[in-house]
């Protein structure tokens, strides 16, 4: 099975990364790399480590062994608001919409950063808006009002505020209709092309092989096998292996 | 019916009027120390055990500040940044290092806190209450009683304060940060924002208006060591009535209790009308717990 060299140095690099949570060991040595403007599918059963992969990354757990380069960079220790600033978008697996701001207000949580002029914010807000324009009709209502694939939608356009280099998408159509299932799709693509990496845990294994170039399987808190997404398909035996009940 | 008849016929609307004007004014300082209260529990989950203690540190320094520059305005705004730093200080060395931990460490840390406060009150400046004297003696006749206007003045520039932190809240971006990081701290820090700052400047907000409010009271109650206690009990049962972390709900039941006790001190004396607060308290924690002036919860 042939697996397609990243070229240049990779974007994120995961080194052997053990994480625990109290006395539970959920991580046990995960190594990954992400390249620049590549789509990364990480794959596995529920419950073997594939979000607190996603968390460790983004500061938001502590690893207790191993490291995170971030462009070739150490970046294990830092608390999450720097990583957000150097770059790392992160939208969670339950979406966590700030429910009491308006749909503007928790796109202005990431877009009000210093040395961003005006006129980009306005660049940024209206990129998003014509991605969804769902969410260019709802600005001025709560978050907590909308609907599940709305607030997906605002979850993903939150991130893209930040003007992130790579985007740790959790489980981003968990519970969507095949509507908005599609539309998630086609966000995923659009990001490709603007270049922005992204890491995508996902239950939906057609849509991850389609929308990835790679995919990493994970069992047992540690990855188990690695292929080019272009030589499997969902029914292959070892997607099966890994993914099968 | 006659009875009824009876009893409104017998209240006395002039002291009824008297008594509104002064719950209004006791309700909006209580609502302001009880903001930074409910504002500092609400993000950060730290009950503040120390705050009546900044709103009498707060006091202290617009007693200094008078004294020196005979300028109550300049008391009360240097009264106000000196607390401000002041919380910021300990919000840094305290309740920082305590973040994520069990709520019964900073209970007991801010309780430290306030024990050192007072006792350094004391050792500083003795246990005879100062007086702090209010920036103009004006008054007008409501009836038979001489009302002085800087009651009036305390009232509007605490509701000037509070309106004007609403609309930092409401439209700045660090408002916007604050009302991000209360409700979900985890994805505010995801997002960028840089929590444990958030954390700091809005315990230093608090901190600042609970002094505010110190220097506009002292020349009310008289400043001493001991008067931050009956202040923060007060502010603890307004917050909880109000719903704990709710900065509308605080300020509705600031001056709901303030009016109630006010009334009651109609007909009882002053000392007894504190009670009314601890019936509205026990009430509330019986019949609604998460408080009177927020939605119920679903």
């Amino acid at each position: 099975m042939s697996v397609p060299e990243t070229p240049t140095e990779p974007l994120v690099s995961v080194e052997s990364l053990h994480t625990y949570y109290g006395k539970s060991h959920i991580l046990n040595g995960v190594s990954l790399h992400v390249g620049r403007g590549e789509v990364v599918g990480l794959l596995g059963r529920n419950g073997v480590g594939k979000s607190t992969t996603l968390k460790s990354i983004m500061g938001l757990v502590r690893p207790r062994q191993g490291r995170v380069l971030l462009g070739g960079n150490s970046v294990a220790g830092l608390p999450a608001h720097k990583l957000a600033r150097l770059g790392i978008g992160y939208v969670p697996e339950d979406r966590r919409i700030f429910r009491l701001l308006t749909v503007m207000e928790n796109l202005r949580t990431g877009l009000d950063r210093r040395g961003v002029a005006d006129a980009r914010k306005q660049e940024l807000l209206d990129k998003v808006y014509a991605y969804f324009p769902v969410l260019a009709e709802r600005r001025n209502q709560a978050g907590g009002t909308l609907s599940g694939g709305e607030q997906q939608m605002l979850a993903i356009a939150r991130a893209m505020m930040l003007e992130p280099k790579i985007i740790l998408l959790d489980e981003p159509t968990e519970g969507l209709m095949p509507r908005m299932v599609w539309q998630i799709r086609e966000i995923i693509e659009a990001l490709h092309h603007e270049g922005v990496a992204i890491l995508l845990v996902e239950q939906n294994v057609p849509l991850t092989l389609e929308a990835s170039q790679r995919v990493y399987f994970m069992e047992k808190g540690a990855i188990r096998h690695h292929a080019a997404a272009s030589t499997l398909k969902a029914t292959d035996a070892v997607v099966q292996q890994y993914l099968g009940v | 019916m006659g009875a009824i008849l009876e009893f409104i016929q017998s209240i006395p609307y002039d002291q009824l009027l008297i008594q509104t004007l002064n719950g209004i004014v006791t309700g909006m300082i209580l609502a302001l120390i009880a903001s930074g209260l409910t504002l500092i529990f609400g993000i950060m989950d730290v009950v503040n055990f120390a705050h009546g203690e900044l709103f009498m540190l707060g006091a202290y320094i617009g007693v200094v500040v008078l004294a020196t520059s005979g300028s109550f305005w300049l008391a009360l705004i240097i009264a106000t940044l000196v607390v401000a730093l002041i919380g910021a200080a300990l919000q840094i060395t305290t309740l920082r290092p305590l973040l994520g931990r069990d709520p019964l460490t900073t209970i007991l840390a801010t309780f430290g806190i306030s024990l050192v406060l007072q006792n350094y009150a004391l050792w500083q400046f003795g246990p005879v209450a100062r007086k702090i004297q209010e920036p103009f003696t004006g008054q007008f006749t409501l009836f038979y009683l001489q009302y002085p206007w800087y009651r009036l003045v305390i009232a509007g520039l605490s509701a000037a304060i509070i309106g004007g932190f609403w609309l930092f809240l409401k439209y700045g971006t660090f408002g916007i940060w604050i009302r991000a990081t209360t409700q979900d701290r985890t994805m505010a820090q995801a997002m960028g924002i840089p929590v444990p700052w958030v954390h700091t400047a809005v315990f230093a907000i608090g901190a600042g208006m609970a002094a505010a409010s110190g220097v506009l009271f002292g020349p009310l109650v008289g400043v001493n060591h001991a008067m931050g206690l009956d202040w923060v009990l007060k502010a603890f049962i307004v917050v909880v009535v109000g719903g704990m972390g709710s900065l509308g709900g605080s300020i509705a039941a600031s001056i709901f209790i303030s009016l109630l006790e006010s009334y009651a001190s109609i007909w009882v004396s002053p000392a007894q009308a504190v009670i009314v607060s601890f019936v509205v308290l026990i009430l509330t924690l019986l019949f609604r717990p998460t408080g009177l002036f927020v939605p119920t919860p679903k």
